[in-house]
């Protein structure tokens, strides 16, 4: 179940600078743990994660194995014209994830 | 018996001296500011993928019964601060009492304690409650689960021979392993610990205690964690819920 949570301002002022939270519920298996048996655990992690606004990447985060789980991310991005925002995630073993958010700009 | 008054001289037995109602913190207290914040944080912070997920089991059908807690049950606020409680002659805590009500009403399978459906039901069930001061009653029903949660608490067990009480009583403030010890009130649980990536019951947390005492834990749902849980939060009582809360 990818479960995402987005967070972010429904309008703002044209040319205000505005904070986005990212929530993504992913257990971010290293690939560096063993069972109690020492088999190594497979590595299951998010790669990367992209924001477009209304098309236009505005924001882009690659993850590496030591990323905490459910990884938290916030930024920031100027608000330029109503539009949507898109977010995607993607991941070792075909994760993929993505979440779209609208803003109106005044 | 000479030796005997000797290690009693110098270890004397733990003396319950409990800490006074006025002087009791809650485990959020001791944390850093960045833990802080992520409790702080409802919209984002970590648990609220659990509540996410709990509240939309609360509205799905299960069982034979074709029916979802929301079909019997409008509003749950309160009442995760009257567990654990006696049901059917048996203490039983809020995770328990789900999948009671799961077996009896919805006519489901139980739920796997410590599983992460339960505790999402638990966390959405808890949250409605947040702020709330603990109360869980005690009657002369109660009493005996009261009294043998606090014995278990003051007990000396496991390798390293401590007790609870040792720690959380008579040391808090004082740090073990360079982490603060705090007074053990489990006001936010089910609970985002950041050692284990991942909700958690108390029980589990119990489970951890009794590891680092090298006492052998008890299987979950076992009825002494329950009594100590019940003990725990009668000793909590007054203090706010903070379901679910954030530890490191």
């Amino acid at each position: 179940m990818a479960r995402v949570i987005v967070n972010l301002p429904a309008s703002a002022k044209r040319g205000e600078i505005i904070e986005i939270r990212t929530l993504a519920g992913h257990s971010m298996e290293t690939g560096f743990r063993r069972t109690q048996l020492g088999e190594l655990v497979p590595r299951d992690i998010i790669n990367r994660f992209v924001c477009t606004y209304n098309g236009a990447e505005v924001f882009r985060a690659d993850l590496h194995p030591a990323i905490a789980a459910n990884p938290l991310i916030v930024f920031t991005t100027v608000a330029t014209e109503s539009g949507t925002l898109e977010f995607r995630w993607t991941g070792d073993n075909g994760f993929s994830a993505t979440h779209t958010a609208s803003i109106s700009v005044v | 018996m000479r030796i005997v008054f000797f290690v009693l001289a110098f270890f004397p037995p733990a003396l319950s001296a409990e800490i006074p109602l006025a002087e009791r913190r809650s485990g959020y207290e001791f944390m850093s500011r960045e833990t802080r914040a992520m409790q702080d944080d409802e919209a984002t912070g970590p648990a609220a993928l659990w509540l996410l997920d709990g509240e939309a089991l609360w509205v799905r059908q299960a069982g034979e019964s074709a029916r979802s807690c929301a079909d019997c049950h409008k509003d749950m606020k309160g009442v995760a601060v009257r567990y654990p409680a006696v049901h059917s002659s048996r203490l039983v805590n809020l995770d328990q009492r789900i999948n009671i009500c799961r077996l009896e009403q919805q006519k489901a399978p139980a739920l796997q304690l410590e599983g992460r459906e339960l505790l999402a039901l638990s966390a959405y069930v808890g949250r409605q409650s947040r702020g709330m001061p603990i109360e869980v009653p005690v009657d002369a029903k109660t009493r005996p689960h009261l009294d043998a949660g606090r014995a278990a608490f003051q007990r000396r067990q496991g390798q390293l021979n401590l007790s609870c009480a040792q720690c959380h009583d008579r040391h808090w403030g004082g740090s073990l392993a360079g982490n603060p010890i705090p007074q053990a009130h489990p006001t936010g649980y089910p609970l985002y610990r950041l050692e284990w990536q991942s909700l958690g019951s108390l029980q589990r947390r119990l489970r951890n205690c009794m590891i680092g005492v090298r006492a052998e834990p008890y299987a979950y749902g076992a009825p002494e964690y329950v009594e100590l849980e019940y003990f725990l939060m009668w000793r909590a009582r007054g203090m706010k819920l903070e379901t679910p809360a954030v530890r490191p």
